[in-house]
């Protein structure tokens, strides 16, 4: 079939919600779009796990040991979907690892941040995964099948993760006034880099209206970023925290909250690799890779031994 | 009764604790994404027993100390789980080999301890050997990939085997403490788990084509809470936090 028809019948099945599956015809740059997405969501779970994993060790309770543990591992299984869910179209975890390690590909800026104290535990489940939810539950309805059904089950999870971050906070909001001033210095410190998690302004989104149309996203970085604040901000007043934003304020005509503007010079600058934990997220990530190639190696050639016995 | 079931119960948890400590320093940094998945599962298993044991062990000694003032509490001298335990993970075969070790001890010991006429310690150590069913299956398929792998993943687990299976001994230390236990039924005797053990091992080792290191001296000594210079370190770390805001809540 001539690529302009197949191109029509795709165009159709977008505009009629179909979701597209992975023996579909589908455009290159639909396929580019949504590999570079997927895999940078994927990289994104698995370098995430690192700055948590960091308190992992430290968790000043049994119960927040177990629960940072499960939701660490959690993590770990959804990077693993995620990687499936790319290699549906086409592209394997060794060249998404490959892209990852060569600096090619992205991971949420997010993690080049240090977690801190034990309250950064906190300010990560509550807030980040938070703003990680507004953009997975709206990727629930992504059109892409694979990708569709991963959101799926992901948000499941994630939800928990939210629910223990804001237990947290909540907690140690409740406690001691060094608890407290931990907690609000987590909030401080966490706040807008989160908010930089939805990306850039739409009207500086390069990708934001084509992946529109491709109903790759249902909604734009800004209406997520606003979502995430009218949301956020009756959390924060509810266990007494303070959002660091003077120009936070409710804006009673459009029912929801006026607020500041990100720094968004940092937030290029973390993105070009120059934010706090940049090279230790990536040298970490390569150093298990290279540490591991001997075990890898290792289970291979046990395969193919145990592949020879069989067949002799 | 209660002051040894007390002390036998600090025994287990500590076990526990420590090695699910040790497993998941190794969260993030796996050989291959699902053996960080696979590790972290592993780690979580053992601080839920550790977590389960030390509440029972709180409620046995009944002086409202709880699982955390147990687990965070306590000092070095105070600790007394087997050495093996608290080895440091050093590279994947040595990780490997030290979670087989204890696997291949808990699958017998778990089993016994099921039957234990305490009803409780019963219940957890039921719920446990389900655990360490699925831990003793992929410590063992790895044994296997490691051993009969490439010349390098053979060398490296013997390295292991050669630098760690001196702290096995303290697997099997017994005191009279565990005699009374033993007498009312409550713990199992371990000599005969010794014997399951050693068999136990010994196939594997030469299945994974491993040479048994000989005339080894076993160390000694976690049961007067004397342990290898690790445990310090690990404890410093695992109870910073907790000791430097005391009595707040979590």
């Amino acid at each position: 079939m001539e690529t302009i028809k197949l191109q029509k019948i795709f165009d159709a099945k977008i505009d009629r919600g179909d979701m597209i599956e992975p023996k579909d015809w589908m455009p290159d740059d639909y396929r580019k779009t949504l590999i570079r997405q997927i895999s940078q969501h994927a990289h994104s779970e698995i370098v995430g796990m690192l700055p948590e994993g960091n308190w992992i060790t430290r968790a000043p309770s049994l119960r927040r040991k177990m629960v940072l543990l499960a939701k660490v591992q959690d993590e770990g299984g959804h990077g693993l979907y995620l990687y499936s869910a790319a290699e549906t179209m086409g592209i394997s975890r060794d060249e998404m690892i490959e892209q990852l390690h060569s600096g090619k590909a992205k991971y949420s800026s997010i993690f080049n941040y240090p977690t801190l104290t034990w309250a950064d535990m906190g300010a990560i489940g509550w807030l980040v995964d938070g703003a990680a939810i507004m953009n997975q539950v709206m990727l629930q309805k992504t059109s892409y099948g694979p990708y569709s059904r991963a959101m799926v089950r992901i948000c499941k999870e994630e939800s928990f993760h939210q629910r223990q971050g804001y237990e947290i906070m909540s907690v140690l909001a409740a406690g001691t006034p060094d608890q407290k001033a931990m907690a609000q210095d987590a909030l401080n410190r966490f706040w807008w880099p989160s908010l930089m998690m939805f990306g850039p302004p739409d009207a500086s989104s390069p990708n934001t209206a084509q992946s529109m149309r491709w109903k790759i996203k249902r909604e734009t970085n800004d209406e997520l970023r606003q979502k995430f604040v009218d949301r956020t901000v009756p959390q924060a007043e509810f266990i007494g925290l303070t959002v660091p934003d003077k120009d936070l304020k409710w804006n009673e005509a459009k029912q929801s909250y006026d607020w500041g503007t990100p720094d968004w010079e940092e937030f290029n600058n973390v993105i070009k690799g120059n934010g706090p934990c940049n090279k230790e997220r990536l040298s970490a990530r390569i150093k298990a890779h290279e540490n591991g190639a001997w075990v890898r190696e290792a289970a291979a050639a046990y395969a193919a031994k145990q592949q020879q016995k069989v067949a002799a | 009764m209660e002051k040894q079931l007390f002390n036998y119960l600090l025994r287990l948890s500590d076990s526990s604790l420590i090695i699910g400590h040790r497993l998941s320093e190794w969260c993030g940094h796996g050989p291959v994404l699902e053996e960080d998945i696979a590790l972290t599962n592993i780690s979580l298993d053992f601080v839920g027993r550790a977590n389960s044991l030390y509440e029972y062990a709180g409620k046995v000694e009944s002086k409202g100390r709880t699982e955390d003032d147990l687990a965070y509490l306590r000092n070095e001298r105070e600790f007394f789980n087997n050495l093996l335990a608290e080895q440091p993970n050093g590279d994947f075969a040595q990780t490997i080999l030290r979670q087989y070790l204890t696997d291949a001890f808990e699958i017998h010991f778990y089993e016994a301890l099921a039957k234990s006429k305490d009803e409780t310690l019963a219940g957890i150590a039921a719920k446990s050997l389900k655990e360490i069913q699925y831990h003793l299956r992929h410590s063992s398929s790895w044994m296997l990939r490691l051993g009969d792998g490439t010349q390098e993943s053979n060398t490296r687990l013997q390295n292991a085997l050669n630098e760690i299976y001196r702290f096995t001994g303290s697997l099997f230390e017994t005191d009279e403490n565990d005699t009374v236990l033993i007498a009312a039924g409550i713990a199992p005797n371990l000599s005969t788990i010794q014997h399951q053990w050693q068999k136990d091992v010994d196939t594997m080792l030469e299945k994974a084509m491993l040479k048994k290191p000989e005339k080894v001296w076993m160390q000694k000594g976690n049961l007067q809470g004397r342990h290898t210079e690790h445990l310090g370190y690990i404890l410093a770390e695992m109870q910073s936090v907790h000791r430097a805001y005391p009595g707040v809540k979590w």
